[in-house]
C-alpha cells in the first residue's frame, strides 16, 4: 500500500444533489482508509452529455479548465466517483494533447490550460493504489449472508484505448471488492449493459426496457442487491425502479447500493454518514436482516 | 572495358518521372561508355535484342541496364548477355524504378539521381571479373515437414515420381486438420473417407520414411545437400513392436488426460492413440497426465501390453537424414478466441469452436456424431453460428480473411440440420465469400434448402439465460437489434500460423510476414517456392487454405521438388567468398562470424589459414567486414568495388 495517497478530488455535479449518497460515502470511506482527497478548488460542471453532443472543443474547455485547477494545486492526479466526469476528463487530456485541438480549446478559456493530469475513479485508486487485499484488512463488519450482483455500467471501462482500467466486457473490480467484504457475488451477466442513461428524459420507454431487463436478469440469478458505480445508473434502477416496476408489470424492489456504501458498512462506518437513507428503493429490511444474521438463518432454512 | 547502357522507361512507370534520355546522354560521357539508349521495355524481345546487337556491333565488353529491381529482371538480363556471349557477371542494374521513379515526383531530382545510379554501376562494372559457377552432386532425397492434406499430398506426389521422402509430423498421427473434419464442402462427402486411404499410402509407401511424433531439431547445409537433425520424442512405447490393439488404453486408469485431437470437448487417457484411423496406429504416453511417469505407480499399460512394449525409461532420440530438397507444410492453428470477452471469453461452456462441434458431428467423435450441448448433454434446437471470429477484425491483429469460414458454416447448418431436423440454425456473418467451384451454390443451398437464418450483422453479446445463451447483435441489412435465444453457439474461429511457424522459418532461413505466415517467393510467380533455395511451401504454412488449394499447392510443390532433381548436379552460386592466402593471417575470425559453417582452418605449410567450403557460403559478406587484413573478398562485392561505387557517388 502507498503510505500517501493524495488526490485532488472532483466530484461532479450530481454528487451535490441526485447521487448525494455517492459522494458522502466515497469521502468517508476514503477518510476511514486514510486516502486524502482534497476538493478541486472552484470546479465547474465536466460538460456531462450535453456538451459533447453539442461540440468537443466547447466540452473539452470546460473540463480542462477543472484539470487545470488540479495542475495549479501541485497535484498529478484527479480522482472522480462518476465516469462520466471520468470520460469527460479523461477525453479532455487525450485530445488536448493535439496542438490543434489544444489551441481551438485554449481560445475559449481565460488563460491555456495545463491538462497533464491524470484522471481516475474512486473505484480504480481503491483496487490499483489501496488495493483489494488492504481492504480486506480494515474489514470489521464483513457483509457475509448478503447476496450481490455487481453492475459497472456501459462507460466506466470504455473506450478501452482511453478508460484502461479493467477488463471492457468483463469487469471484475466491484465483483473483487465486494467478495473481500465477505458478501457472496453472483455473477451479473449484464455488467456492461446501458441501462438506458439520459434516456430517461426524452425516450423514458427506453430505460424502462434497459433497465427493467437489468432489474429482471438480478432478480432471476438471485441476487438481493446490486452494486453501481455510476450515479446515472443507480438513479435509473432505483429511483425509477418504480416508474420501471409500473411501465413493464413487474415488483421489483430490489435495493441499489453505490459500491461504496456497502464498502463503507464493512468497514465499520454509520448507515448516516453513508447516506443509506437517500436511497429510494429502502433498504432497510435488507440491511436489520444483515445485522441480526437472519439472512444466513433464512439460507440456512 | 567499353561499355553499353540501357535506360528502360517500364513503359510509364520510370519514364513518367524520369528523363531516361536525360540519363542516357549523361551516361555516354561516362568513362568506358561507348554506347547508350533509352527504350521503351528492355525486358521484352526487341529490348533484349536491342542489347544482345549493341554487344556485337559496339564490341561490349559489359552492359549497365537501368530500370527496374534486379530481383524482378536480373537474371533475364544476365542470360541475355550470355546470348551475346558475355560472361553473366559482366552486367551490372541500376535500380531506377523502385529506388527512384515509383517514390518521388520531381522529375528533375529523379534525373539526377538516376544518373548517380547509373554512374555507380558503371564504374562497378569495370572492376567486374568474369565468374564461373561450379557444379556439385545433389542428394535426390526430400524432407517433408507436417503431415496434413497438403504434405502428404506433396510426399506422395514426390515419392510416386521416384524419389525417397522423409515426412516429420509434430503429432502422433499424419492426417492434420482434415483428420479432425466429419465432411468436406461443398460436396458433403465425408472427410476421413477420402483422407484415409491417403494416410494409408503414406505407411506403406516403399519411398516414404514416417517420423511421427518428431520434431525439426536442426537444418544445416543449402540446396541439394541439407542435413536435417530430427528430434524423435519420447512416445514411451516401442513402435516397431506396437499393433495398435488399444489395450492399454482400455485399461489406463488415468481419464482425465488432454484430448487434442478432439479438440478437448472429452478427455483421453494418458496412454492413447488419438483415432481409430491414425497413421501410425500407434500408442504414445502423455507424461502430463501418467502417474507412472509422474509418481512412479501404477503401469497398468506395462503389465496388460501383449506385445511388452511399453518402456518407461524411453528419451528422445536423435537422428540425421540427408536430403536435397524441403516441403514445409506445418498448416494453420486455430485463434484463441477467448479474447472475445463479448463472446464470454470461455466462461460460458455451451460457446464452442467450429472444429470442437466438426468433433462433435463426426460418427468417430466423443459423442459418436451426436449434437449434444457441452453442459448438460441435452439436444439442442437453436443454433447460432458466428462468423468472422478472429477473422477481418483489426481490434485482435487480425485483419485478413480466413477465407474458408463461409463456406464450412454453411455446411456446418446443413449437418445441424440432417442430424436434428427439428433444429433451427442461426448465422451471423459479415460477408459471404464463396468464391470458388460450387461454393456459393452450396451457401444458397443452406439458405434455401435448408432455412437457415443468415443475418448479416456482428453480435455484440452472449450472455446466459436461464439454462439458454442469449445471443444480441445487429441486423444490418434490417436496421434492428436481433437476439436470439440459443441452445448452442459456435464459434466459426479463423486460422492463424501454426504455433512454433517463426522458430521453424528461422531454421529454414525462409521469411514469414508479421503474422507468421511463410513468404512465398513471388505473389504471383512464385507461389510454393521460398527465397531460399530448395525450401517450398505447400499448403496453410503460407496463408489460410482450403483443402483444395492446400492439395493443389502439395502437388505444385512437388512438380517443384522433381524439376530440381531432374539434373544430377547444380550450379553453384559463384558469388562467395575467397580468402587471399598471402595476406590471411589466420585469426579466425572469420569462422566465428560465418553464420552458415562455411568457413574452415586449413594447413597450410605449417600456418593456419581460412578456407572457403564455396558450396555452402551463402554469400552473405559478413566475413568479409569481419577480416581485419580485408583477406577474405566477396566475388562480385568486393572491397574495390563497392568503394568505387561509393566514389563515384561522393565525387564532390
Amino acid at each position: 500500500m502507498n503510505t500517501s495517497l493524495n488526490f485532488a478530488y472532483y466530484p461532479g455535479c450530481s454528487s451535490t444533489g441526485t447521487s448525494i449518497e455517492y459522494d458522502m460515502s466515497s469521502r468517508a470511506i476514503c477518510e476511514a482508509l486514510g486516502i486524502k482527497l482534497t476538493d478541486v478548488p472552484d470546479w465547474n460542471c465536466c460538460g456531462s452529455t450535453p456538451a459533447h453532443t453539442v461540440d468537443h472543443s466547447l466540452s473539452s474547455a470546460l473540463s480542462a479548465r477543472n484539470l487545470d485547477h488540479v495542475a495549479s494545486m501541485g497535484l498529478d492526479s484527479c480522482v472522480t466517483p462518476c465516469p462520466s466526469c471520468l470520460a469527460n476528463l479523461k477525453t479532455a487530456s487525450h485530445r488536448m494533447e493535439d496542438e490543434g485541438f489544444r489551441n481551438k480549446v485554449n481560445k475559449l478559456l481565460d488563460k491555456p490550460a495545463n491538462t497533464d493530469v491524470e484522471t481516475k475513479s474512486v473505484l480504480q485508486i481503491l483496487v490499483e493504489d489501496y488495493g483489494i487485499e488492504n481492504i480486506q484488512k480494515k474489514v470489521v463488519k464483513p457483509l457475509t449472508g448478503l447476496v450481490v450482483g455487481a453492475y459497472y455500467g456501459c462507460i466506466l471501462n470504455r473506450p478501452p484505448e482511453l478508460m484502461q482500467f479493467d477488463d471492457r466486457e468483463h469487469p471484475m473490480a466491484m465483483d473483487n471488492i465486494m467478495e473481500a467484504l465477505g458478501a457472496t457475488v453472483v455473477p451479473f451477466p449484464l455488467k456492461v449493459e446501458c441501462c438506458g442513461a439520459s434516456f430517461g428524459i426524452p425516450r423514458k420507454d427506453v430505460v424502462m426496457r434497459l433497465s427493467g431487463k437489468l432489474l429482471d436478469t438480478a432478480e432471476e440469478i438471485g441476487a438481493m442487491a446490486l452494486v453501481t458505480a455510476c450515479p446515472l445508473c443507480q438513479m435509473n434502477l432505483d429511483m425509477r425502479q418504480n416508474q420501471i416496476n409500473n411501465a413493464n408489470g413487474t415488483n421489483h424492489n430490489m435495493p441499489i447500493f453505490y459500491f461504496t456504501q456497502l464498502l463503507g458498512l464493512a468497514l465499520g462506518l454509520t448507515e448516516k454518514e453513508l447516506g443509506m437513507n437517500k436511497l429510494c428503493v429502502s433498504p432497510r429490511t435488507l440491511l436489520d436482516a444483515m445485522a441480526n444474521g437472519e439472512i444466513l438463518k433464512e439460507k440456512a432454512a | 572495358m567499353k561499355i553499353g547502357v540501357f535506360v528502360c522507361h517500364c513503359g510509364s512507370n520510370i519514364e513518367a518521372t524520369v528523363d531516361t534520355a536525360a540519363v542516357a546522354a549523361a551516361a555516354r560521357e561516362f568513362p568506358g561508355v561507348v554506347f547508350a539508349t533509352d527504350t521503351m521495355y528492355t525486358c521484352s524481345e526487341p529490348g533484349q535484342d536491342e542489347i544482345v546487337d549493341a554487344i556485337k556491333e559496339h564490341n561490349l565488353g559489359g552492359v549497365v541496364v537501368a530500370s527496374c529491381t534486379p530481383r524482378m529482371h536480373e537474371q533475364t538480363f544476365r542470360r541475355t548477355v550470355e546470348r551475346a556471349g558475355l560472361n553473366k557477371y559482366l552486367f551490372e542494374m541500376a535500380n531506377i524504378r523502385e529506388h527512384v521513379s515509383w517514390i518521388g515526383k520531381d522529375r528533375e531530382a529523379n534525373t539526377n539521381k538516376s544518373v548517380d545510379l547509373v554512374r555507380m554501376a558503371t564504374e562497378k562494372l569495370m572492376r567486374n571479373t568474369a565468374l564461373q559457377s561450379k557444379k556439385f552432386d545433389i542428394n535426390k532425397r526430400v524432407l517433408v515437414i507436417g503431415g496434413g492434406v497438403a504434405g502428404i499430398q506433396a510426399a506422395l506426389d514426390c515419392a510416386d515420381g521416384g524419389l525417397e521422402v522423409v515426412m516429420v509430423e509434430k503429432t502422433s498421427t499424419i492426417g492434420g486438420k482434415m483428420a479432425k473434419l466429419d465432411k468436406t464442402f461443398p460436396t458433403v462427402d465425408c472427410s476421413s473417407c477420402i483422407l484415409g486411404p491417403r494416410m494409408v499410402d503414406v505407411a506403406q509407401h516403399p519411398n516414404i520414411t514416417l517420423y511421427a511424433y518428431s520434431e525439426i531439431e536442426e537444418i544445416n547445409g543449402y540446396v541439394g545437400n541439407f542435413e536435417i537433425k530430427v528430434k524423435k520424442k519420447a512416445t514411451y512405447v516401442d513402435w516397431k513392436n506396437c499393433t495398435g490393439c488399444g489395450i492399454c488404453m482400455d485399461k489406463c486408469p488415468s481419464k482425465k488426460a488432454r484430448d487434442t485431437f478432439n479438440e478437448e470437448i472429452d478427455f483421453t487417457k494418458a496412454i492413447n492413440i488419438p483415432f481409430p484411423q491414425a497413421i501410425p496406429k500407434k500408442a504414445k504416453i502423455d507424461p502430463e497426465f501418467c502417474t507412472m511417469l509422474k509418481k512412479g505407480k501404477c503401469g497398468v499399460c506395462a503389465k496388460v501390453c501383449p506385445s511388452g512394449c511399453i518402456d518407461f525409461e524411453m528419451k528422445d532420440e536423435f537422428v540425421t537424414e540427408k536430403v536435397g530438397a524441403i516441403v514445409t507444410a506445418t498448416g494453420f492453428d486455430l485463434f484463441d478466441w477467448t479474447v472475445y470477452g463479448e463472446y464470454g471469453g470461455g466462461r460460458y461452456p455451451d460457446v464452442i469452436t467450429s472444429l470442437q462441434y466438426e468433433r462433435m458431428l463426426s460418427a468417430s467423435g466423443p459423442t459418436g456424431g451426436h449434437i449434444k450441448r457441452p453442459s448438460d448433454g441435452k439436444e439442442p434446437k437453436d443454433v447460432v453460428f458466428i462468423q468472422c471470429v478472429g477473422s477481418r477484425d483489426k481490434s485482435v491483429g487480425r485483419p485478413y480473411c480466413t477465407g474458408f469460414c463461409c463456406m464450412y458454416t454453411a455446411k456446418q447448418a446443413i449437418l445441424t440440420k440432417d442430424h436434428l431436423p427439428e433444429s433451427q440454425s442461426y448465422v451471423f456473418y459479415m460477408d459471404i465469400r464463396a468464391t470458388g467451384k460450387l461454393y456459393d451454390e452450396f451457401t444458397r443451398r443452406a439458405m434455401e434448402e435448408y432455412d437457415t437464418n443468415y443475418i448479416r450483422g456482428r453480435v455484440s453479446m452472449i450472455y446466459p439465460k436461464g439454462d439458454k445463451l442469449l445471443v444480441r447483435g445487429a441486423d444490418t441489412l434490417m436496421g434492428t437489434q436481433v437476439e436470439v435465444d440459443a441452445d448452442l453457439v459456435v464459434l466459426a474461429v479463423g486460422a492463424e500460423a501454426s504455433v512454433g511457424a517463426s522458430e521453424l522459418a528461422e531454421k529454414l532461413r525462409i521469411s514469414y510476414d508479421s503474422y507468421g505466415f511463410y513468404m512465398e517467393g513471388h505473389p504471383k510467380l512464385k507461389p510454393v517456392e521460398t527465397n531460399t533455395a530448395g525450401v517450398y511451401l505447400a499448403g496453410a504454412c503460407q496463408g489460410p487454405k482450403d483443402i483444395p488449394s492446400s492439395v493443389a499447392q502439395g502437388s505444385a510443390a512437388a512438380a517443384k521438388v522433381l524439376g530440381l532433381f531432374s539434373k544430377d548436379q547444380l550450379e553453384s552460386d559463384p558469388q562467395v567468398s575467397i580468402v587471399d592466402i598471402k595476406r590471411c593471417i589466420g585469426c579466425g575470425k572469420c569462422i566465428q562470424t560465418c553464420p552458415f559453417g562455411a568457413i574452415k582452418e586449413i594447413d597450410f605449410r605449417g600456418m593456419a589459414k581460412a578456407d572457403v567450403i564455396e558450396t555452402i557460403c551463402q554469400g552473405c559478406g559478413i566475413c568479409t567486414s569481419t577480416c581485419p587484413q580485408g583477406a577474405v573478398q566477396l566475388q562480385h562485392a568486393t572491397d574495390n568495388q563497392i568503394l568505387s561505387e561509393v566514389n563515384a557517388l561522393c565525387q564532390f
